[in-house]
């Protein structure tokens, strides 16, 4: 592979409340990848995310980002960390008392301590670059679900993270509002950006993604290319492909 | 009713009264809404041993008169040696007790915040404590404004119970002039009036308050 490594994940496993939620997950990111993740709910999906985030502190195994290996015993050290992953939530989560540039500025100003005009002229930058800088002055409830998702992941883009983790951000959408969301990612992939997507786009996954894993069962059970998972060629089913199919029909 | 007394008697006197329940309201006001604020988050967000010892102090202080609260500080103190003086014990018998009915609104307030918001901030960087002040705490203020500020205007109120532990203000002031004079009726009317006008103050401010920190759609999801 010609690119470089970005995110390694080694061994990752988490029990929670004597339930494994995770067992021995192995990935790779490579810088500029779009990586999608699918699989039924319940399948760790969402668990996997929020340990490579740290959000959740798994219980054994390694990660890797950029080439360092992470420690998730110092307390400064997993805040560091965190502002290099971006998070995208499926329900948004956006601060409500703070309007669209707030939520894009506060972060800037708090974590990274800088001054007030410079915050806001970042986030003014990132609020342009997701389409909704006209909303700047609006709250977060007079924004649409579209508007809402596109500024968290403004609000996170202006962390500078090395790689975003999108939590099924389109799950929350109404149908006809899923389209804006997914065309800013889109975009963001295009310009070389690193994500790692949940997902149930599946029409997404097939023409965008590089690389699709199945998660079932707190295990990734098969990954590889969209064209190899997703084509009825092979003589067996892929269970991407019957889970698609699953899903596919529900959508019909 | 008789206007030179009134005018040349009562009110001055009651002047007088009026400035020290200002200088216990005020405190008394700071005091305990900060306590109720860290208390409020202690018995949320703590480690058990300090939600245990925070859920007690309110358990202690919402459940006994505040009357009580004022002799124990100010008669019942001085039997294990501490000295207080009738305004120290007043105030800090109004603070206490003001935090422990905030720290309840204060409560309410923190469990309706979605966790998401913690975890939107965490995954932005933000230390704990940060999260819990430039997050959290903006919000459940909001959510609790209505409570805390019917705390104030109670404070208000109660503040007149200072006069039975020798600390003289309003209603002190009027108790001493009316059993001088026998002027009963008109003495508590007048203070009644007192009282009136300040929470009225304090209502309009309050709601002045709500209006500034109102935010469109907040509260409502």
């Amino acid at each position: 592979m010609a690119e470089e490594e970005l995110l390694r994940v080694e061994g990752l496993s988490k029990t929670i409340s004597g339930t494994s939620i995770l067992s021995d997950v192995d990935m790779v990111v490579r810088k500029g990848d779009l990586k999608v993740l699918i699989g039924p709910s319940g399948g760790g999906k969402s668990t996997l995310l929020q340990c490579i985030n740290l959000l959740l502190f798994p219980d054994s195994g390694r990660i890797v980002l950029d080439g360092r290996e992470v420690t998730f015993r110092r307390k400064r050290e997993v805040l560091a960390y965190r502002q290099q992953i971006g998070m995208i939530f499926q329900e948004f989560n956006l601060f409500d008392h703070l309007n669209a540039l707030q939520n894009v500025s506060i972060a800037l100003r708090k974590v990274r301590r800088m001054s007030s005009r410079q915050a806001a002229e970042r986030a003014e930058r990132e609020l342009e670059r997701v389409g909704i800088w006209e909303q700047k002055g609006l709250y977060p409830a007079e924004l649409s679900g579209g508007q809402k998702q596109r500024l968290s992941i403004a609000r996170a883009l202006a962390m500078d993270p090395a790689i975003l983790l999108l939590d099924e951000p389109t799950s929350a959408l109404d149908p006809e509002l899923i389209g804006e969301v997914l065309a800013v990612i889109r975009d963001l992939s295009q310009r070389g950006m690193t994500m790692l997507m949940a997902t149930h786009q599946m029409g997404f996954a097939r023409t965008l993604a590089q690389e699709i894993m199945f998660m079932e069962q707190g295990r990734i059970v098969e990954q590889g290319a969209p064209q190899e998972l997703l084509s009825h060629s092979g003589a067996e089913q892929s269970r991407t492909l019957s889970f698609c199919s699953k899903i596919n029909e529900l959508y019909a | 009713m008789d206007p030179s007394f009134i005018w040349s008697e009562l009110v001055p006197a009651l002047n007088k009264g009026l400035i020290v329940s200002l200088l216990l309201i005020v405190p008394s006001a700071c005091i305990g809404l900060l306590l109720g604020i860290l208390v409020g988050f202690s018995r949320t967000f703590g480690p058990p041993w300090l939600s245990r010892a925070a859920s007690a102090y309110a358990t202690i202080f919402r459940g006994t008169p505040l009357l009580v609260q004022l002799f124990m500080l100010y008669f019942g103190l001085p039997g294990i040696g501490i000295y207080l003086t009738p305004y120290v014990a007043a105030v800090a018998g109004f603070s206490l007790c003001s935090g422990a009915y905030h720290s309840e609104y204060i409560r309410g307030a923190l469990l309706s915040i979605k966790s998401g918001q913690i975890r939107a901030a965490e995954s932005l960087g933000f230390s704990r404590v940060k999260t819990m002040v430039h997050i959290i705490l903006p919000q459940a203020m909001r959510r609790a404004l209505p409570g805390v500020g019917n705390e104030l205007i109670y404070l208000i109120k109660y503040s007149s119970l200072a006069y039975i532990i020798t600390c003289i203000e309003l209603t002190g002031e009027g108790k001493i002039l009316a059993a001088q004079t026998f002027r009963y009726t008109e003495v508590f009317l007048i203070v009644g009036c007192y009282y009136l006008l300040l929470v009225s103050l304090a209502s309009v401010g309050l709601r002045k308050l709500e209006d500034m920190l109102r935010v469109p759609g907040f509260g409502k999801g």
